[in-house]
């Protein structure tokens, strides 16, 4: 297990590596720099800007250089955001878009997994219809959609939350964000868990432990809900991926100072260093996650073997 | 084929959402289309006695306008037009290239496919939407661009699954006797493959086209996609969240038109595959 984890770990320094050195290339070829403004600068200034950043050399000894810093543990500085590391920056926003992620997948997970569990206990009953419904809809309405309208029936008409702000991870300031986010991976998961708990409900060894007497409760929880968790953790991966996104707009509608305004901002502004940066954090984010899930995986499911 | 179909449609009317899913989405279509005429308002001309008018039968402005007085029943629609033609296009190609792709692996089999799959596994665990998002900054807004971007992202699951399918068509006795009679790689992917995949190819389709529109009006909301004057829902929804507190009708009109469309297209998309009973790859 652990040479497992070791092994894998060691892999993903090749994809980080190739999607680094995509992402500087590409970056490199668009059209425009960081010191482009629509008030031109002078030629000298922008020269030596340039030369200050070391813009001014050829683009492999600038990519060998930030791969150098990189090793260093070095994200260079930021070409817009003067005075600012990106190390800093994503160090300010980063708690911010961390806490929102992880309270909207524990949402997901903590409302979503009983949802599916309850609608496949009441399979073709009217209530599983009712919750499949609701499911349909939360995958289908995007969370630029969702979190307007909440924010417009419980901000602006109802006066029980606040529309949009921080302070400081306020939990009133983060319900409206975090169920918005939460949404479509909660009814994906739900969805999930209603599929694979109705196989697993038809089994021998379901069949047999109501038939020993068990009551509902502990057949569901000690012997159904392991195997039907399966592929739930394998839709980990794209539904932290989904948060990330969310995050992307979720942020901005609701004034959260994240670091998810830095990716967009950061492309349009060509500011390299901060867009590579984005780009290396939230690729490490989706690969340890995947590491993670295949450790869970094999935890549900003992007939994986990891390594083989 | 024909057997196949009667009993699809019998099994899709036996869903009881699909059909009415499917009428929806017509009348949405045919509302997008034909709306502009049954009034009068432009998408571009500036109203300046009814700037920021809400929702009203008597100034014309059946949903009202925006900031700019622009008709917001006039750039509703052509907003839908923009997203359904984008969600259409891009489908197709995405469709395109996941078939041949997913064929092309299938069929030839052994260390090609090997290879192939591989190369879905790496990019499925990538957030393509950054990529597409670094495109569409790097290399201009232009809608061409647009629209093979979300294209290239709506692929994979599609290459997955007739890659699946055609393993098990590979095997069936028609493919040899093509090859005893001498047909060609190419021809027997493109004649007798292909056309047995397109049952859960249909499937897919639909499923893919919410999905891009989703995708569109995202880039769209953060100013990505569609550029003004020129609208799509995600930008009119954009410019609503803005003007949500003064003007809600610039939010919720756009924004219950997007829910709607992809509501109706996911229930759609669901019902067909329990009606054909394609299983995902």
């Amino acid at each position: 297990m652990t040479r497992y984890f070791f092994t894998r770990l060691a892999g993903a320094i090749p994809t980080l590596f190739i999607i680094i050195t995509i992402t500087f290339f590409l970056m490199r070829a668009a059209p425009g720099g960081p010191f482009d403004q629509e008030q031109a600068l002078a030629p000298e200034i922008k020269a030596n800007l340039q030369r200050a950043y070391g813009l001014d050399q050829p683009v492999w000894i600038q990519y060998g250089r930030y791969m150098n810093s990189l090793l260093h543990g070095d994200f260079g500085p930021s070409f817009k955001y003067k005075d600012f590391t990106v190390t800093e920056l994503i160090g300010q926003g980063f708690p911010v878009t961390l806490q929102l992620g992880v309270m909207a997948i524990a949402l997901a997970l903590l409302l979503g997994i009983p949802l599916g569990t309850f609608a496949a206990l009441r399979h073709n009953s009217a209530a599983d219809t009712a919750t499949m419904s609701l499911v349909v809809t939360g995958i289908a309405i995007p969370s630029f959609v969702v979190l307007p309208f909440l924010g417009l029936l419980f901000g602006v008409y109802l006066h029980w939350l606040p529309v949009a702000g921080w302070q400081s991870g306020s939990l009133r300031y983060l319900a409206l964000p975090v169920i918005a986010l939460a949404l479509p991976p909660l009814a994906y998961i739900a969805r999930l868990i209603r599929g694979s708990m109705l196989e697993v409900l038809g089994s021998h060894y379901i069949r047999t432990a109501f038939a020993k007497g068990l009551p509902l409760h502990s057949v569901i929880l000690r012997h159904a809900l392991k195997p039907a968790l399966a592929p739930v953790a394998s839709y980990l991966v794209p539904a932290v991926a989904s948060i990330l996104t969310g995050s992307l707009v979720v942020e901005s509608i609701a004034g959260l100072p994240g670091i998810g305004r830095y990716l967009v901002q950061g492309a349009i502004n060509r500011d390299y260093t901060l867009v590579l940066g984005m780009v290396i954090i939230y690729s490490a984010l989706l690969i340890v996650m995947g590491l993670l899930v295949d450790l869970l995986y094999a935890w549900l499911d003992p007939r994986v073997r990891l390594g083989e | 084929m024909s057997v196949f179909l009667d009993d699809a449609t019998r099994r899709l009317r036996a869903s009881p959402a699909a059909v009415p899913a499917l009428l929806a989405i017509l009348a949405i279509v045919i509302i997008t289309l034909f709306g502009p005429w049954l009034n009068a308002n432009n998408t571009e001309t500036l109203d300046w006695l009814h700037v920021a008018a809400h929702p009203t039968l008597q100034n014309a402005h059946w949903f009202g306008t925006d900031r700019l007085g622009r008709d917001l029943y006039a750039r509703t629609l052509a907003g839908a037009r923009v997203s359904i033609a984008i969600g259409l296009v891009a489908s197709a190609i995405s469709i395109l290239v996941g078939v041949s792709y997913g064929a092309v692996a299938g069929y030839i089999g052994g260390r090609t496919d090997h290879l192939m799959m591989r190369i879905i596994e790496i990019l499925s665990g990538l957030p393509l939407i950054f990529f597409v998002i670094f495109l569409t900054v790097i290399f201009g807004r232009s809608e061409y661009l647009l629209f093979v971007s979300i294209g290239a992202v709506g692929w994979l699951t599609m290459a997955r699954i007739v890659r699946g399918q055609t393993l098990s068509i590979r095997q069936q006795d028609f493919i040899a006797a093509a090859v005893a009679g001498g047909a060609g790689t190419g021809r027997i992917i493109a004649k007798h493959v292909v056309p047995n995949v397109i049952g859960p190819v249909i499937v897919y389709a639909t499923l893919t086209v919410p999905q891009i529109i989703l995708f569109e009006s995202f880039l769209s909301f953060l100013g990505l996609g569609i550029q003004e004057p020129g609208a799509s829902l995600g930008s009119l929804i954009a410019e609503g969240v803005g003007e949500m507190e003064a003007a809600p009708w610039m939010l919720l009109v756009p924004g219950s038109f997007l829910a709607i469309l992809l509501l109706c297209l996911n229930i759609f998309g669901d019902g067909l595959r329990d009606a054909l009973d394609v299983k995902d790859a």
